[in-house]
Parts: C-alpha cells; structure tokens; sequence
C-alpha cells in the first residue's frame, strides 16, 4: 500500500512538473513560429515598396521575437533535460526513435533560428536588404522545422509507426522515413504552425489597435491593424478547416476512446451521434450536465454520414480510458469555442477594414486588443487535448504512463524541483512582460533598444 | 557505430565547452575583475552577443545522447536529478543577466543582472566541473546497499553530498572533495579561458591587467593538475592504464599540457588570438583525457555487483544509429558552416562595433 501511494505521488508530480513548465514553455514559440511568417512578409514588402514602414515593422518584430526566443530557449532547456531527468524510463525505452527526431531538431532548426536570428538583428548594414531578407527567412524555416521535428516526435507518441520491441521492452527503430510519413504528423503539424499564426497576427493586430486608439504611432498601428486581421482570418479558417477537421477524423481513427471522451459522448447512440455545445460531464452519473447538443451533426461531421454510428465511452474499458476525462473535454471545447470565436470576430474586422470603417469603430478596436490572450489559451487547450488524449498512455497502446517516470527520484525531489521551477516561471514571466511592454510602448521608429 | 557516436558527442561537447565556456568565464572575470561601467558593460555585451547560439551545442550534445546512447541518458540524468536542476536555474539566471542588463539605464537594475550574471556563471562553472569529477568517480549503480541492487542495474540517484563528503567507498554523493577539487580546475580553466575571450574581443581598460590574472591562475592550474593526479589514484588504482596500454591515446594529455604550457607565454604573443587557442587547447585537452582515461566506460559503478556502463551496453540499436550517420553527417557540416558564416560576420573588437545598441 505505503509502495503504491509512492508510485502515485511519483507519477502525480512528475506530471504535474512537466505540465506546468512545458505549458509555460509555449507561451513563446507559438508566437515565435507565427511571427516569423509575418516578419517575412514585412521584410519582402519592403524590398517590393521601399516603404521605410514595411522594414521597421519587421525590425520592430524581430525585437519582440528576440526577447520571445530568449525566453524560449531558457524554457526550452528544461524539457529536452527533463526526458531524462523524470521520464528516464520513457528515455531508456523509446531514445532510439524520438531521439532521433530531438536531435535532429537541435541539429537543424535550432541552430539555424539562434545563428540567424543575431545575423539578422544586427547584420543589416553589413549585408543589404536581400541577404537580410534571406536571414529572415531562414529564422523562418528554423522556427518551423523546430516544430516540425517536435510534432513529429509527438505524432510517434500518438500513433507509432516504423519501430520494433526488442525482448526487453525497448523501441528500436527500423523503417527512419516512416517516422515522417506518420499520417499523425501532416495535419497535426499544418494545425499547430497556423494557430502559431493565429496567435501572431492577434497580437499584431492588438499592438496596431492600441496605437489607433492611443492615436500614437498612426501609421504603423494602420498597418499592423490590417496585416494582423488579414493574416488571422485566413490562419483562422486554415486551423478550423482543412486543418483541424483532420486531426479530429484521426482521433476517431485511431483513437476512438480519445475522441468519445473528449466529445462528451458517455453512451453509444443507436445511429447518428450528436455534437456537444456546452455542458459539463458528470463522471458519477456518466452524463453530461446542462446540456446543450445538436443531433447528428458529429456523426456527419466526422464520417460524412448522418447516421454513422460513434463508439461512447460505454465501448471501452476503464483502463483505456483517458484519466482525466472532464480536463480533456473542457480543453477540447474552450479550443472549439474559442476558434469559432476567432473566425467572428477576425472576420467582422476584415469586412469593416473592407467598407474602411475599422480605425474609428473604437468599441471593435477595445475588442481586438483584449483578444489577444485567447489564442494562446486555444493554443494550450489544443496541446492539451492531444497530452490528456493520449493518456493513459505515453506511446499510444504500447507504453503506459506509469512506466515511462525515473525509478529512482523521489517525489519529495519532484515537488522540490517543481516549486523552484514556479518561483523562477513567475519572476520570468514578469520581467517579460515589462520588456514587451516597453518594447510595444516605445513603438517601431525607435530603432535603439 | 557506438564509437562513431561516441566521438561526434565528445566533439559537441568539447566544442560547446569552448564557446560557452569562454562566456562562462566571462562571467566570471566580470564578477571579480570588471569596477568600471564601461568595462562591465563592453564584458556583458562580449558574452551576451553569442551565449544563445553558443548554447545551442549543449542543446544538441544533448539531443545527440538521447538519440545515440539512451540509457546513459536516462540513467545519468535521473541519476544527477537535483544537481541538473540545479544548472537549469542557473542557466537562465545566466542568460537573463544577460539579456537584461542593458534593458534599463539604472545602475541598482544594472547590478542585479550583473551580479545575476557573474555569480550564475561561477557556479555554474563550478557545477560542470562537479559533473565530470562524478563522471570520473564514478556512482552506485542500481543502488546497492548490503550486498542486493534497490533498482535496476543501470538506474542509481546520488545525493548532494554524503555525510564525510568522501570519494572512496560505494556511497558517493555529488559534491565531495575529489569532485570540488575538479570544480575548481574547471573554474580556473574558464576564468583564463574568458580572460583570453576579453582580451581578444574587446578594448576593455582591464587587459593588461588580465594578462597577469591569467598567467597567476595558470600557475594555479598547473599546480592543480599536478595535485589532481596525485588524487585520482585513491579513487582509482590504475587511472592511466588505458594510456599505457593504449600509447596513441597520449595525444590528449599532450594537447592539454601544450595549451597550458603555451598560456605561460601570455604576455609575449603578438596576436590575442593565440592565448585564446592555448586555452581552448587546455579545455579540449582536459575533456578528452579525461574521456580516454575512462574508455570505454561513460560512467563507472562504484560496486562490484552492478557493471560499469560503456558506450557499448547503453547504445540503440545498429540501424538507429547508422541512419543517424546519414543525416548526422549533414547536420555536423551545416553547424559549422554556420558558426563560421557567423563568426566572420560578426569578428572584431565589440567596442568598435555597430549593433544598433
């Protein structure tokens, strides 16, 4: 008993740990990857227009993306440290693939970010528009391979492919292409890279609709206005469909209790299952609560099929059943809801930018400045869906995640660790903020920092 | 193919030890020798440009274990829990001193992150050395006690210390004196290694003065080194077997012992960069004399139960790590055609340097 009550305490704060700070951790690359898109695009205007505005738009980025990669790589560290500091079994059994797809990581996206990065901030005058136009780009690729190889080290985790289990229980690996042809990753990995530009064009766009309203910095709050709704309704809609409708036809694929759990669908329906709007799942009486649902639609949204029926949670075991099944379910619709939100209301702007109405519509300016917060919690719950979904298991139907934690460190050290990890997080988080801050309050002509 | 592996991550690390180490040593020169402004901020920037992509190499070192040796991975990294966390936080008080000093222009703001700075990069110096000083040493694998393993035979969890901070015996904890002694070489060792990086970067009003710093923490190296392998021998009987059965291997220490001797001409070379070659020469030489020494063993068990692990018990599998090779060689090329491109681009003295600051 005392053993067992170890193990769970164990396993509690290791999970916990790793949540906190990988949670804290992509605060910052998901606007990273989506911005670097944007700079791109101000740099390439530039050299198109030769408007001096289009070039500090791109600089003034860069330096708010500067102060994010920083903050990305100090956060970064502790996760690739802590697959073998409080995953070391997980490490020992399945290093041999995503170690692969880790250190290919380091290898080619991280260098390429970090070497470019510094060559783009501070090479301009040494070496003309076109080369820095081409270090910008190449930030670019290094941010999106980064997530590139991350995704399909996760699709791995998800839906396993290319691998065998050696008498010990080890993965090894044995077909290294079919890592990357995991039907897992495309959609998974086009999903996350737009929602990064979603995340992106909110906060250009609520940077350019503080300057309207604080009626300083005119021109670029125009500009930023307008690129940021145009880039986060299309991102957007790419995120709904294709995108994310093919992550969730491979949960029902290949994770059916996954998708009965986060669906809220407690029993099977004779024929047709219906799309949950709103409710909150009662795990004593195995029904959701106050609800709200729409009949069919799930079934058709999924197979194309009115009457498809869609295994509930009735059909599987409790043990293959995600743990958390509430987290899971509210994660996966705070996701839904808040992307169909974003859609509204990046889409009421782009029709009032297009009548040119949107810079004195002060009541819809407020509105895009305070939203910019939501995409990174879409953009968490939508990475929780995926962790939670997978649970219990770590490598989906082979590995459990009670036997992925180290053996040998205890959760006294865990909650020790843990802790200096949340005072550290919290000092981080404000001094970030004030240097954004003060970045965004200055505004893009002051070119020293 | 483990030892083409083997290889290519003590190169990583050897290279990363180069470059972060001379911005850890920076650091710490700035905390004890730097009093003016001017200095201290011309010191700060001389790390502050290049830590991130000089980092990077430990990102990737690591990267590169996992894949190629991953229950060294996971034994050494559960193994080392708290002193590995422990660097984690210093690393990024580290890199934010850094990267905030120059945010605000007020002096009591610019101490903290100096301080934030120096002291993190001293410590962590220290910390690094620790670490191979227990690499070297050696730990309880699987956790015996009384004769029978706690855990499996590759899996052990060190304390911080032991109650006698003793190396010998089958219960060491990190820090005992054998490894502190270690700490401080590599403190040393980066102290003349940043000294060096200041010399060469910058036009700081201490240079001259730093020029004598190294050659008396030089004095204290060789002093050290001769004291460290007088000690080896109580935690091991036969330390240098391998370089005497092994007589190619000798090229190690040699390397080390030619940058040490060369720093002594310190204050004669004609161009700053050689007393920056010798001290990288000390750190590759150190680093891999050490790893020699040990081969092919990675960390050595302190029991007679459990073995040792080498690189040949904690490797993946064949095809694992020759699809590796191929893209690992790719890898390997653009990395140091990117240092390169940067270096060249970013060469000179900071202080006559343009960065928009």
């Amino acid at each position: 008993m005392f053993k067992n009550k170890n193990m769970e305490d164990m396993i509690f704060y290791d999970r916990l740990q790793f949540a906190f700070t990988i949670t804290f951790h992509y605060i910052f690359p998901q606007l990273t990857m989506g911005l670097s898109l944007m700079i791109v695009y101000f740099k390439w205007k530039y050299l198109r227009t030769k408007l001096e505005k289009f070039n500090n738009a791109a600089k003034f980025f860069m330096k708010i993306f500067a102060v994010n990669f920083t903050m990305g790589v100090v956060t970064g560290i502790p996760m690739e440290f802590q697959f073998g500091t409080n995953w070391a079994k997980f490490s020992e059994l399945t290093g041999g693939i995503i170690g692969q797809t880790l250190a290919m990581e380091g290898m080619f996206s991280f260098f390429l970010e970090s070497s470019f990065l510094a060559l783009f901030i501070f090479g301009e005058k040494l070496m003309g528009q076109k080369l820095h136009l081409l270090t910008g780009f190449l930030v670019f690729l290094g941010s999106w391979a980064s997530g590139y190889f991350i995704l399909a080290t996760n699709a791995w985790m998800q839906h396993p492919v290319g691998y065998e289990i050696l008498e010990n229980g080890k993965f090894v690996l044995n077909n290294f292409s079919a890592l990357f042809s995991n039907p897992w990753l495309l959609p998974a990995f086009l999903h996350n890279q737009f929602a990064s530009v979603v995340t992106s064009s909110f906060v250009v766009a609520a940077i350019g609709a503080f300057y309207v309203l604080r009626n300083k910095n005119m021109e670029y709050g125009k500009l930023f206005l307008k690129t940021g709704i145009i880039f986060g309704f299309v991102s957007s809609i790419i995120v709904a469909v294709p995108t994310g409708d093919w992550n969730a036809k491979n949960v029902a694929k290949y994770q059916p209790a996954t998708f009965a759990a986060m669906e809220g669908i407690f029993e099977t329906e004779e024929a047709g299952a219906e799309i949950i709007l709103i409710g909150q799942p009662n795990m004593l009486e195995k029904k959701i609560d106050n609800k709200i649902a729409v009949p069919n639609i799930l079934s058709f949204l999924t197979y194309q099929d009115w009457n498809k029926q869609i295994p509930g949670m009735d059909q599987f075991k409790e043990e293959e059943l995600p743990d958390n099944i509430p987290a899971l379910y509210y994660s996966y619709h705070i996701m839904v809801g808040l992307g169909t939100i974003f859609i509204g209301l990046m889409g009421l702007a782009l029709f009032f930018l297009w009548r040119k109405k949107l810079y004195t519509m002060n009541t819809l300016l407020w509105a895009i400045m305070f939203a910019f917060p939501f995409p990174y919690i879409a953009n968490t719950t939508g990475w929780y869906v995926a962790e939670l979904g997978r649970q219990p298991y770590l490598v989906y139907g082979l590995l459990k995640t009670v036997d992925g934690i180290s053996p040998t460190v205890s959760s006294g050290n865990t909650l020790f660790t843990l802790l200096g990890f949340v005072g550290l997080y919290m000092l981080l988080g404000l001094l970030f903020l004030v240097l954004v801050g003060k970045t965004i309050y200055k505004g893009p002509e002051t070119q020293t920092h | 193919m483990e030892l083409f592996w083997y290889i290519m991550i003590a190169i990583v690390l050897a290279v990363f030890f180069i470059l972060d180490g001379y911005d850890f040593g920076t650091g710490i020169i700035h905390l004890f020798f730097a009093k003016k402004e001017k200095d201290k901020e011309v010191i700060a920037k001389a790390a502050g440009l290049f830590w991130d992509s000089n980092e990077v190499w430990l990102v990737v070192a690591g990267g590169l274990l996992f894949m190629a040796f991953p229950t060294y991975y996971a034994s050494v990294f559960s193994g080392f829990y708290l002193p590995l966390i422990i660097v984690l936080w210093f690393i990024i008080f580290r890199a934010i001193g850094l990267e905030l000093r120059s945010q605000f222009n007020f002096q009591m703001w610019k101490d903290i992150w100096d301080k934030s700075f120096g002291v993190s990069s001293l410590l962590l110096t220290l910390l690094f050395g620790i670490a191979l000083g227990n690499i070297i040493r050696g730990v309880n694998l699987g956790g015996v006690e009384n004769g029978v393993s706690a855990y499996e035979a590759h899996y052990f969890f060190l304390p911080l210390w032991n109650s006698s901070f003793s190396p010998t015996g089958i219960h060491p904890g990190v820090i005992d004196w054998f490894t502190i002694v270690i700490g401080i070489i590599a403190v040393v060792t980066l102290s003349i290694h940043g000294a060096n990086w200041i010399i060469l970067k910058t036009d700081s009003s201490i240079n001259e003065k730093l020029k004598s710093v190294v050659f008396k923490l030089n004095i204290a190296l060789l002093l050290l080194t001769v004291f460290s392998l007088f000690i080896w021998h109580i935690i091991k009987p036969e330390p240098f077997s391998n370089f005497s059965d092994r007589p190619l291997l000798l090229i190690f220490p040699i390397i080390y012992l030619s940058g040490l001797f060369g720093t002594f001409l310190i204050k004669k070379f004609k161009k700053t960069i050689y007393a920056f070659t010798c001290s990288s020469l000390i750190i590759v030489g150190g680093i891999t004399s050490s790893l020699a020494s040990m081969f092919p063993v990675i960390l050595p068990s302190t029991n007679d139960i459990n073995e040792s692990l080498t690189i040949y018990n904690t490797a993946t599998s064949e095809y694992g790590l020759t699809v590796a090779f191929g893209w690992g060689i790719v890898g390997f090329i653009l990395l140091f055609v990117y240092m390169i491109v940067q270096k060249r681009l970013m060469g000179g003295k900071i202080d006559k340097m343009d960065y928009g600051h």
